[in-house]
């Protein structure tokens, strides 16, 4: 009884997952909601506002450069947790 | 490892990993790259390095405290750029708006804030990766 | 022509994806695992996106497959 369950529910999941997927706009298509103003809006004005030819180091660097501010400060953080963690090993 | 080819090979491709990585940092903004991936090539062949001639011969190369100074100072240029932006009367991190050279689109000297940020950002990178290999390997010693 | 490729490389990447998992050897585990990253190297270059399949190849394929090779010379070498 409780597999006859679990095996419904995980057909009706992976009914709804399929569906879901052949409902996602095609590959490269123009109608795709990851496609709007902002996508145009940067490649329109990347290169005249930043004076960088390569859009993408203009998004990362002048229009997202708080968001890599963050990234940078994960690494430190990565690196500060793994030399607090092997360094404590030592001086015991 | 001790073995007279691997050896001599990577003693011949090693600048060649880190000039192409130079090149991607500081071409970031005209070509495709940037920070990440420049940084990540010269971290790569930090790393082929340290596997190929010990953890010493690395150690000297890269002793920790010089692996310590960039890892800060990256970050803290980056911090500091951003603060010129305040002091100009910008916004945090601002590029046209804080009065950077902007050059002229597509030249090396151009992009303002961009390239400066990239080096920052490459150096920081750069010294994550062999600074995570050391640290990892520090205690057995037979890798 | 191109998709073709890429479907044959997708189906790879899945049938990568899924040996990880089932190898025991986890030394052999990371190796398929270099693969896995090697394979998503050339789907971003398909994708059009030459710096993130630059960072893959060389972070994927290159870095994590040397620190989980060092991590697992801590440990034990099989699963169970």
């Amino acid at each position: 009884m409780k597999k006859l369950f679990v095996v419904t529910v995980l057909t009706l999941l992976f009914l709804i997952l399929v569906y879901s997927v052949l409902e996602m706009p095609d590959f490269a298509s123009l109608n795709s909601p990851a496609y709007n103003d902002l996508a145009h809006y940067y490649v329109a004005n990347a290169t005249e506002e930043a004076h960088a030819t390569n859009v993408i180091a203009a998004i990362i660097t002048d229009y997202r450069a708080f968001d890599t501010l963050g990234e940078t400060t994960v690494l430190f953080a990565s690196i500060l947790a793994v030399t607090s963690v092997l360094m404590g090993k030592k001086h015991e | 490892m001790n073995d007279l080819i691997v050896k001599t090979i990577v003693r011949w491709v090693i600048p060649f990993i880190q000039l192409f990585g130079v090149y991607v940092v500081f071409y970031g903004h005209v070509s495709f790259g940037g920070g990440f991936s420049g940084g990540a090539l010269i971290g790569a062949s930090l790393i082929l390095y340290a596997i190929t001639f010990g953890l010493k011969a690395s150690k000297k190369m890269v002793p920790h405290k010089r692996s310590q100074w960039m890892e800060s100072l990256g970050i803290l240029w980056y911090i500091a750029l951003g603060l010129v932006g305040i002091y100009t009367s910008a916004y945090f991190l601002g590029n046209k708006a804080a009065g950077f050279y902007m050059g002229e689109a597509g030249q090396l000297l151009s992009a303002g804030i961009i390239p400066l940020l990239t080096i920052g950002i490459g150096v920081k990178v750069a010294s994550t990766m062999i600074t995570l290999f050391q640290k990892l390997v520090e205690e057995n010693e037979d890798v | 022509m191109i998709q073709v490729f890429n479907f044959v490389l997708v189906i790879f990447l899945i049938i990568c994806a899924l040996a990880v998992q089932h190898t025991d050897d986890l030394v052999g585990s990371i190796i398929i695992f270099a693969a896995y990253s090697l394979i998503m190297a050339i789907l971003w270059l398909l994708l059009a996106a030459p710096d993130i399949a630059m960072t893959e190849a060389a972070i994927g394929a290159g870095v994590t497959t040397i620190l989980f090779l060092v991590v697992i010379s801590r440990t034990r070498r099989m699963e169970k």
